[in-house]
């Protein structure tokens, strides 16, 4: 890269690049983990599920609805006050993941419901006739059956955190998205713009590519 | 009482489901120990709901339900979950885990169990032997046949050596050659292991196949029930009428019809299906009635069939004589065992 970007910028990129990095794998990690019990949640006490419960179903799903509705950017801030609280500093990096892991843990449960239930209902059926807890039907149908969806799901996540981690620096959370802005928008830099741009692209074909390989080899329905 | 000859009683079962309709509106049924029991009806009589009560995947509204003497409605989550392993369960669409293969699907109720992975694999083997599988282990079930599919949903539904064994139109999704197979199987592993078998099915020739016993449903009642024998050969409810009617042909094409010779001017023309089952097959009946009653018979058609081994007769025939005649030789062909039933044209196909 000699003379096409000054030492300094390099720098700057990698240390984007780790910022985007950590943004989007952190947050997806507690997406997963908050999200699937979440999910379970939303199929298991939906209407005819296995531990029907409007009580449950209709306060989950709101809160997954009202997490939903709010722009990216807007709740970033509105949510300082708790971001503060989980990670000790409303700004920079960690503070990005707070808000990211919140949007990606509603993001993440919509589409893990959609997976779960895609389970075919004679699944389950067969797994009660053979006299399996509610737990073993959980560990052994919806979340084996539905693995190749629920991969094809967190893909979709990552690939959307991309995006979200670009508004981080709104709070000072640096990355890709931020660097782009900064130095190739306000100090008109065309080349960082087009470098960031380009990197965006490699990273995203890549989750993907990944992500589908991963679902080709789970899927074995034909 | 525990009775250990009954292996199913089903006491006024009733089940609305919302909207009001009833699919079990007072349904009693007893299913003795070692048969292959048959439940025929339409989509929407209440069969499918019917089956479901048995293992409680459905819960009736109300009655009582006692499978092996034990009563199913009076047990908590875990005994029920208990008792369900017993009672193994095959389905028209097979439903396998798509992601296991042959043999980690006939493993799955093993592990829900809780037996050892050791135990399970030599079971597994043994299963896959049992229904002829032994070479397909390894396959998923995508990559199996129709019938090869039903094969491990069988082997897996035997796999906690239940001694009931509850089927769900197992042969509706497959081509009539696999569905022999797959009932010879039934039928055979019923002799092997002892088993009772619960059917249900819309198709009268799983019935004569292999079931010792019918019952009929319609609108979530049973219209008729009895050996399926007797059921065949003198069906009583019109719907039974029909349905024994598609397998062994009752009907009379009204080209046939058009072309049998009219009746001269004092003699009626009656169409009619004789039933020759057991004993009576010994008379000479079609000659010695002519004789006694001084009445014409013309043999239209005669076939013998067979109901599990039992090997019956059916002649349709059109009789000219006197209206008394007909009627005296109708009655006396019935004293002697003939099962006898107005033949109905129907319109050509």
């Amino acid at each position: 890269m000699n003379g096409f970007l000054s030492p300094a910028l390099q720098d700057l990129l990698v240390d984007a690049s780790v910022e985007t990095a950590e943004m989007v794998l952190a947050a997806a990690g507690i997406a997963v983990l908050l999200g699937l019990p979440l999910a379970l949640g939303l199929v298991l006490t939906a209407p005819r599920g296995l531990a029907e419960s409007a009580w449950v179903n209709r306060p989950l799903g709101l809160l997954v609805n009202a997490v939903r509705s709010v722009p990216f950017i807007i709740l970033m801030v509105a949510i300082i006050p708790l971001t503060r609280l989980l990670a000790g500093t409303s700004i920079g990096t960690e503070a990005a993941i707070v808000p990211l892991a919140i949007a990606a843990t509603a993001f993440i449960a919509r589409l893990f419901e959609t997976a779960l239930t895609g389970v075919d209902a004679g699944l389950i059926e067969a797994a009660q006739s053979m006299g399996a807890s509610r737990m073993q039907i959980i560990t052994k149908v919806l979340i084996p059956e539905s693995a190749p969806g629920l991969i094809a799901a967190t893909t979709v996540t990552l690939v959307s955190l991309v995006g979200y981690s670009a508004m981080a620096g709104a709070i000072g959370g640096g990355g890709l998205g931020d660097l782009g802005i900064r130095f190739g928008y306000q100090r008109f830099m065309p080349t960082v713009m087009a470098v960031v741009v380009g990197l965006l692209i490699v990273v995203v074909q890549a989750l993907q590519s990944a992500g589908d390989a991963l679902v080709r080899r789970l899927s074995h329905t034909r | 009482m525990p009775d250990t000859d009954t292996m199913i009683r089903l006491q006024d079962l009733r089940r609305v489901f919302a909207g009001g309709q009833a699919a079990l509106d007072g349904v009693s049924l007893t299913v003795p120990a070692g048969r292959i029991f048959g439940v025929v009806g339409r989509s929407g009589a209440g069969k499918s709901t019917l089956l479901r009560c048995v293992n409680l995947l459905e819960r009736p509204d109300s009655g009582r339900v006692s499978v092996a003497g034990a009563d199913l409605l009076a047990l908590d989550r875990t005994a029920l979950s208990a008792a369900r392993g017993r009672i193994g369960m095959v389905f028209q669409h097979f439903n396998l885990l798509s992601r296991r293969t042959a043999a980690e699907n006939i493993a799955l109720p093993l592990e829900i169990a809780g037996q050892s992975a050791s135990d399970i694999a030599g079971r597994v083997s043994e299963l896959l032997a049992l229904v002829g599988l032994a070479d397909r282990a390894d396959a998923y079930p995508a990559q199996l046949s129709g019938g090869q599919k039903q094969r491990v949903g069988i082997a897996r539904a035997l796999a906690n050596r239940p001694s009931l064994m509850l089927c769900d139109e197992a042969t509706s999704a497959l081509d009539p050659e696999t569905t022999g197979d797959i009932l010879r199987l039934i039928a055979d592993l019923r002799h092997k292991l002892g088993l009772t078998v619960l059917l249900i099915t819309h198709e009268m020739v799983v019935v004569k196949a292999i079931c010792d016993d019918v019952a009929v449903m319609e609108h979530g009642r049973i219209i008729e029930q009895g050996r399926v024998f007797d059921v065949f050969t003198r069906p009583s409810h019109p719907t039974t009428q029909r349905f024994v009617a598609e397998v062994i042909g009752t009907g009379l094409p009204e080209s046939t019809l058009a072309r049998l010779p009219v009746p001269g001017p004092d003699a009626e023309r009656q169409l009619l299906r004789l039933l020759f089952a057991g004993p009576s097959s010994t008379h000479a009946v079609i000659s010695e009635a002519s004789r006694r009653f001084g009445i014409d018979i013309n043999i239209i058609s005669g076939r013998i069939d067979e109901i599990g081994t039992e090997p019956f007769g059916t002649m349709a025939v059109a009789v000219y004589g006197s209206r008394d005649a007909l009627a005296d030789a109708t009655r006396w062909m019935r004293d002697i065992g003939i099962g006898v039933e107005t033949l109905t044209p129907e319109p050509a196909a």
